[in-house]
């Protein structure tokens, strides 16, 4: 097998210009008020790019996807929680020093597993490891006794349902259904006025192109390879002599850790973290997300993101009766009409206008299809 | 744990919540029973079943405003009128769904399952443009209220013996339907092998079409059954949903006493625990277990011993 390139001409071009998007574009049109709400949008997006590995390569659908963002936003809401609570802060509470919501659920010592959280190298390290591990866990279980499909897709889902009840119910240690909030500081610098707000936008930015990278490394290497035969055909696979769900596993991982920056970011974007962005209702719109841009696309994956972000914002704001029936609606055209979604529409309609670009593919057209079934 | 009750507190504490589980088991069974038929035999997932239920739950209500207008004399009987209505109603509408879109996607399980959300997610919206986002009651007959005492510490109310009588009924119906009839027969037949199903002469699209009408309608009746329990929302379809899913890959998707026996396992499971520790936990973990087993036995309790 030939080694492949990391991007092709078309692909770079198509990074390159989600690139402008994103630095130039957005910073340029956009009133800082805005520009945090896109990069909230764009920390969604981390979780579709995450989901187009694990369901648009892999062929794995996870409805969990909410629980890795939730994992990630957690533990930084976490630290940044205890940076806010110094015993100067919190001189009012019965147990000076503890998170508020701690206090008045008349806890008087911070819980064990809270203690690590003061540093935030070990932060930074669980955002990456806690979901990865999670999904490993999950993942191993599930995948070695070759359930996947329908089957996966409802256990996450019923992963969700536990993860939000969970949170809801530990009141003392969560936060409840009010979540984490009022965050403040990273290391002394304050989260909070515009200025870092567009900081972060940026931060958020490099990291998910950096998400991206790493994803179209893995889309191009051997791995992506066999993912992609193993959808079309997972036995043909197996029989080959692959061990088909470690590497099921592996992007499953990957996909967790994605959306678990992704719920970092959106922490320290957006101020607080909550249960309801980790539920059901949330993990499923993410996979809308994912669907709108097209499964196979990684780019389509951010413009779906974005896209759909920005129209929910949009309608529920002004029309809220009509925001439920358009997403609906969404649901079912995507998957009845557009199946590819955005990107496919790219495929059909424009890029057979734009033949400079790709005169190399077209050469050899044969190589790129996959046997029929 | 049990420091401060007598004995004969615990058992009537056991006996109460035990029935309170066989109450939360009939509502189990009740949901589970038409997607054990729709996804057990037909493998498709409808996130949408919990709509067709409340749209049971919506046919019950507007049928005993009927009869408390117009025929206030046959006000106690309204109820049997309310389930038939849910049913065909519930019915119809699936099958129409099914002409429009699932029949489209029987290939694409995964993209199912996105659909149907989508759906539910327009049927909730029309129900509360219909019916308004506030959750509405039925009036109980009044044969229905009250309850009966056991004991002096056992009390039974009358509206939970009706909905297990109920869910009882339901299950024999479909039992019969599955195993008695020829629908059933063509139905069990696609199930194991569609082509060949299709060269004896079974109209697999016709019967695909009805067995999924039927599946949302028995969700229909069900809706109707729960208004005797509790009050209905735009949205409460989508609070049973994921457990609803559970019970039926629990019990082993195929298997319709399996459904049953899990719905009783997780019911009990959970009724129990719930008076020990806060309800949430008791939810958790329940879920935790039934998705631990799961991982280990993923075909679920009592799975089907066939050749795929």
């Amino acid at each position: 097998m030939k080694k492949q390139r990391l991007f092709e001409l078309d692909e770079a071009l198509g990074f390159a210009l989600l690139a402008a998007v994103i630095f130039v574009l957005f910073p340029a049109i956009l009133d800082d008020f805005r520009l945090n709400l896109f990069g909230k949008y764009l920390t969604y997006a981390f979780v579709a790019v995450g989901l187009v590995l694990c369901w648009g390569a892999g062929g794995i659908l996870s409805l969990g996807q909410g629980v890795f963002f939730g994992l990630g936003g957690y533990c930084m809401a976490m630290f940044l929680k205890l940076e806010a609570s110094t015993p100067e802060n919190t001189a009012i509470q019965s147990t000076p020093g503890i998170p508020d919501f701690m206090d008045w659920n008349q806890i008087t010592a911070l819980p064990i597993w809270w203690q690590p959280f003061h540093s935030l190298g070990f932060t930074i390290l669980a955002i990456l490891a806690v979901p990865a591990i999670f999904a490993f866990i999950l993942g191993t279980a599930m995948f070695r006794r070759r359930v996947g499909g329908v089957y996966f897709a409802i256990i996450t889902q019923a992963v969700a349902a536990i993860m939000t009840i969970l949170v809801i119910g530990q009141q003392g240690y969560t936060g409840g259904v009010n979540g984490i909030t009022d965050l403040r500081t990273l290391l002394g610098w304050d989260i909070r006025p515009d200025s870092a707000k567009v900081t972060l936008y940026f931060v958020n930015g490099i990291l998910l192109f950096a998400c991206l990278f790493v994803a179209q490394a893995v889309r191009k290497s051997k791995a992506g390879r066999i993912l992609i035969a193993m959808r079309t055909a997972e036995d043909r696979v197996r029989f080959s002599g692959y061990d088909v769900a470690s590497f099921k596993v592996f992007v499953f991982c990957l996909g967790a850790a994605f959306a678990s920056i992704g719920g970092a970011m959106f922490t320290l974007q957006v101020g607080f973290m909550s249960p309801t962005l980790v539920g059901i209702v949330p993990s499923i719109e993410m996979v809308i997300f994912c669907a709108v841009g097209g499964r196979m696309s990684l780019l389509g994956a951010v413009y779906g993101a974005l896209l759909v972000n920005w129209a929910k914002t949009t309608f529920s704001e002004s029309f809220p009766e009509l925001w439920l029936l358009g997403l609906g609606g969404l649901f079912i055209a995507v998957v009845m009409a557009f199946p590819n979604g955005l990107a496919g529409l790219y495929q059909d309609f424009v890029r057979p206008h734009l033949g400079f670009l790709h005169r190399e593919r077209a050469r050899a057209p044969a190589a790129d299809q996959s046997p029929a079934e | 744990m049990f420091s401060g009750y007598s004995m004969s507190e615990l058992g009537a504490i056991f006996a109460m919540q035990g029935f309170a589980g066989l109450i939360l088991f009939s509502v189990f069974v009740l949901m589970a029973l038409g997607l054990a038929i729709i996804f057990g035999q037909m493998g498709v997932i409808n996130m949408a079943h919990g709509e067709f239920m409340i749209l049971g739950a919506y046919v019950t209500y507007m049928v005993s405003h009927v009869f408390q207008t117009w025929l206030p004399g046959l006000f106690g009987l309204y109820f049997f009128v309310a389930m038939i209505l849910a049913f065909i109603a519930a019915g119809l509408l699936g099958m129409a769904v099914e002409w429009a879109m699932i029949r489209h996607l029987y290939k694409r399980p995964l993209d199912t399952l996105l659909a149907t959300w989508g759906l539910s997610l327009i049927l909730q919206q029309i129900y509360r443009s219909v019916f308004g986002a506030r959750e509405v009651g039925v009036t109980i007959p009044d044969w229905m209220m009250g309850s009966l005492p056991l004991t002096d510490l056992i009390e039974i109310p009358i509206n939970g013996i009706f909905v297990m009588v109920l869910t009882v009924a339901i299950s024999a119906a479909v039992y019969v339907m599955m195993f008695r009839s020829r629908w059933g027969q063509q139905v069990r037949a696609i199930n194991q092998n569609r082509v060949m199903a299709g060269a004896v002469g079974i109209d697999t699209e016709r019967t695909d079409r009805l067995t999924f009408g039927i599946g949302c309608g028995v969700a229909g009746v069900a809706g109707a059954a729960f208004t005797m329990i509790g009050s209905t929302g735009p949205t409460s379809g989508q609070l049973y949903i994921v457990d609803t899913f559970l019970v039926v890959v629990f019990g082993g998707a195929a298997s319709l006493l399996g459904t049953i026996a899990s719905a009783f396992t997780i019911s009990q499971a959970q009724s129990i625990m719930e008076f020990f520790l806060s309800g949430s936990m008791a939810k958790v973990l329940t879920l935790l277990a039934v998705v631990g087993i799961l991982m280990l036995r993923p075909q679920g309790l009592f799975a089907l011993k066939l050749r795929k």
